[in-house]
């Protein structure tokens, strides 16, 4: 809806970053001999329609663009492609589903595919060939693509919500590391704001960074918004903890953040009014592409969320998965093109383009040296291995999709952050949300 | 014999079948004028209207058609802290917007009613808040009121008038009055242009007879000019009472409804619940529940409008 994102601050010049992949005489022959040798051949005269999220970073587009057409060349495959806002995609999903007409494949988000799993093409045996070509799949790829015991999706990347924080501002606070622990970074966030170098989390309704940051300090406290069963079990003493915790990171934070969506922060850090705050990448990026922010780029850095009290990473990153819906024509093309667009020879400088936006879910893209040539970047490399899936304990279906985009959990935060509703009230209100939610 | 002579000359009376009577009915032939309209109506307006209010007696979701569940959305909504806020938010939004754009609009017209230098120009100068699309105009106010970049803060502080920035969509109630406050913005063209096309319909000789009696100013405002204003003073603030019930687009890209739930209207938390939340039942019931309201406020005009005192200002109705 907003016109101002993170694609129009992207927008500065990412398209002249890596272009030479890709193209070329060498790589036709490549995707032909690959073609041949692939266990699927596409159905005669096949055709393919994909509806994509809206891209961040139109590097990333523009190799998404050449990868297609490259299958075009080798399969003689047509394909039309379509892009969302990437809110949009699952109305658009959820309707082709039902009626059974409209595109063959959706890239979309999250748990997309689980919202009608009967009418996702089987794609186990693309998922198998691909996990043991590249090393395997990250745990929570698995929890995303599978269905009981068949793969109904195919995991293509993250985009990772980590840390950004300025380098002087915190050594001047007296972090020569970013804390790694809650308590400790409680103690930097006070310090940030006591030396006038604050920092903030959006908790407006900010369907990106807000749910990334609220889902991992409930999570970081052992709380959880329902059990394996999908109970609902959001009224906790670990609930209380993590609002609590919440409250406290939000008195110290720069005023205003109660109205912040997903580029508020990319604007305020940028304009230098915050030091601190949970992002992807495209503020680096961003700061890298343009001269008069050099300094900012130079002088910041990225950092995992910092472990609660349960004691190990509690990050929620933005997945994107691919389905194929059972009512395309072209199965065997629909598996083809996923296959080929996860070789590493059409993956690797497509990761590349994509600046560190994207995150793979195969262990051995891990060797990229996207992630390394900048170390900068390599915190991103790790989100698909350190997040937990949307659903926390419970399936990740519609109901847990329902409940992050209806901001239950984020509005229970705000609620408390903001002075409206007390503890019990905030959790109150939510259970009796999620409840209708999660009811069956 | 002149009996059988007038028999002759007069044909017989032919008995006049149905079909003959209704070839010549002008309202059978106006029933079919009026096909294309009434399709269209039924097409476009009624049939999505019924659907809606079908939908919100079932559990559909997107892509998915639901089954009968009677007034159990309405049940879950009756208890629903943040839908009684969003209609108390809505109630507030419409009630204070429409009397501020009533006020500052009829003002306006008084005044562009003058003869002035430039008179065009200002006259067109005063549309452009209603010609700029409304998803512009709303991106200009998100950056009015950004928590760190806003203009107004911005001037204030420079000017040593306060310290930090002012939380305009941060705060529940700075939030609900810098929603208002925009709307106001945009509406007030509307309805100053309406009610100076009806001034300028006011005939000069009333003023002229008024001012020979020795009537003030407001004498003549109140007793010539508001009286003959009132018919269209009815149809534009149903207008725009209308408008600023079923406002959308600019708590959407102001707010998406926050901070928490504090400026969602009933209109932004149907799509919300609707199509991002994917419970087409349940947003369906949000905005069936509009249709009261929304009646209330035609009937009230409709009524208003057939009564003679509100058209011509007498005191016989």
């Amino acid at each position: 809806m907003t016109i101002f994102d993170r694609r129009t601050l992207l927008q500065g010049g990412t398209a002249a970053a890596a272009t030479a992949a890709l193209t070329g005489p060498a790589f036709l022959e490549w995707s032909k001999a690959w073609a041949q040798a692939a266990p699927w051949k596409p159905e005669k005269d096949a055709q393919l329609s994909i509806l994509r999220w809206k891209y961040f970073v139109q590097a990333e587009d523009d190799k998404f663009v050449a990868l297609m057409e490259a299958f075009t060349k080798a399969t003689g495959v047509k394909i039309t492609i379509s892009r969302e806002s990437y809110e949009d995609v699952q109305p658009k999903a959820s309707v082709a589903a039902n009626t059974g007409a409209g595109p063959d494949l959706f890239w979309g988000l999250y748990s997309l595919p689980h919202l009608f799993p009967q009418k996702c093409v089987d794609m186990t045996d693309v998922a198998d060939y691909l996990g043991k070509k590249y090393g395997g799949w990250v745990d929570s790829a698995v929890k995303y693509g599978k269905e009981g015991n068949k793969w109904i999706c195919i995991p293509i990347c993250y985009t990772g919500s980590l840390m950004n924080y300025r380098i002087a501002a915190s050594q001047k606070a007296g972090f020569s590391k970013f804390p790694g622990k809650t308590d400790e970074f409680l103690e930097y966030v006070k310090a940030m704001k006591k030396n006038n170098t604050p920092g903030g989390f959006a908790l407006g309704h900010a369907s990106g960074d807000g749910n990334t940051w609220i889902y991992w300090c409930l999570w970081a406290h052992g709380g959880q918004h329902v059990d394996k069963n999908d109970k609902v079990t959001i009224n906790s003493p670990e609930t209380e903890k993590a609002l609590n915790y919440a409250k406290a990171l939000f008195e110290n934070m720069v005023p205003g953040t109660a109205s912040w969506n997903d580029s508020s922060n990319n604007k305020a850090f940028l304009g230098e009014e915050i030091h601190w705050t949970n992002n992807g990448i495209s503020i680096y990026v961003a700061a890298n592409k343009d001269a008069s922010k050099k300094h900012i780029a130079e002088d910041m850095n990225h950092a995992y969320f910092p472990v609660g009290p349960v004691g190990k990473p509690t990050e929620l990153h933005l997945m994107f998965p691919i389905l194929a819906m059972t009512h395309t024509k072209y199965p065997q093309a629909c598996k083809a093109l996923i296959a080929f667009m996860l070789e590493a020879d059409n993956f690797n400088p497509w990761i590349a383009a994509a600046e560190g936006y994207l995150s793979h879910c195969l262990t051995a893209y891990d060797k990229n040296p996207i992630w390394t040539a900048d170390p900068k970047r390599t915190p991103y490399r790790d989100v698909a291995k350190r997040s937990l899936t949307a659903g926390g304990l419970g399936s990740n279906g519609e109901k847990a999709a329902a409940a992050i985009s209806d901001f239950v959990v984020l509005d229970m935060f705000a609620a408390f952050c903001t002075g409206r509703d007390d503890t019990k009230t905030a959790m109150k209100n939510a259970e009796r949300q999620l409840q209708r939610i999660y009811r069956s | 014999m002149t009996d059988v002579a007038i028999e002759n000359a007069k044909p017989a009376p032919r008995a006049v079948t149905a079909w003959e009577q209704l070839k010549v009915n002008r309202n059978w032939l106006a029933l079919w004028f009026m096909l294309p309209a009434a399709a269209f109506l039924i097409l476009f307006l009624a049939y999505p209207l019924g659907l809606g209010v079908w939908l919100s007696f079932t559990d559909a979701r997107i892509g998915r058609s639901g089954v009968f569940i009677g007034l159990e959305n309405y049940d879950w909504l009756s208890d629903d802290p943040v839908f009684w806020l969003s209609v108390f938010n809505t109630l507030l939004y419409t009630i204070v917007a429409s009397a501020v754009k009533f006020a500052v609009g009829l003002y306006l017209a008084l005044l562009l009613n003058e003869n002035m230098p430039f008179k065009a120009i200002i006259r067109a100068i005063v549309l452009i808040p209603f010609i700029v699309p409304t998803v512009l105009s709303a991106i200009a106010f998100w950056w009015i009121y950004d928590a760190q970049f806003s203009i107004v803060s911005w001037s204030l502080r420079h000017l040593g008038l306060i310290d930090g920035n002012i939380n305009f969509l941060g705060d529940f109630w700075n939030a609900r009055w810098s929603t208002i406050f925009a709307n106001i913005w945009r509406g007030i063209p509307f309805v100053a242009i309406t009610l100076l096309a009806g001034l300028q319909t006011v005939s000069p000789s009333l003023y002229e007879a008024a001012t020979i009696d020795g009537a003030s100013r407001w004498q003549i405002f109140r007793h010539v000019t508001f009286p003959l204003l009132t018919p269209i003073i009815a149809v534009v603030m149903t207008f725009s009472v209308l408008f600023t019930f079923t406002d959308f687009q600019l708590i959407w890209v102001l707010t998406r409804g926050g901070p928490v739930n504090a400026t969602h209207l009933m209109a932004t938390l149907s799509y919300q619940r609707a199509i991002i939340g994917g419970h087409l039942g349940e947003g369906a019931a949000i905005s069936t529940a509009m249709i009261p309201f929304l009646l209330a406020a035609i009937l009230l005009s409709w009524f208003g409008l057939q009564r003679r005192k509100w058209q011509q200002g007498e005191s016989n109705d």
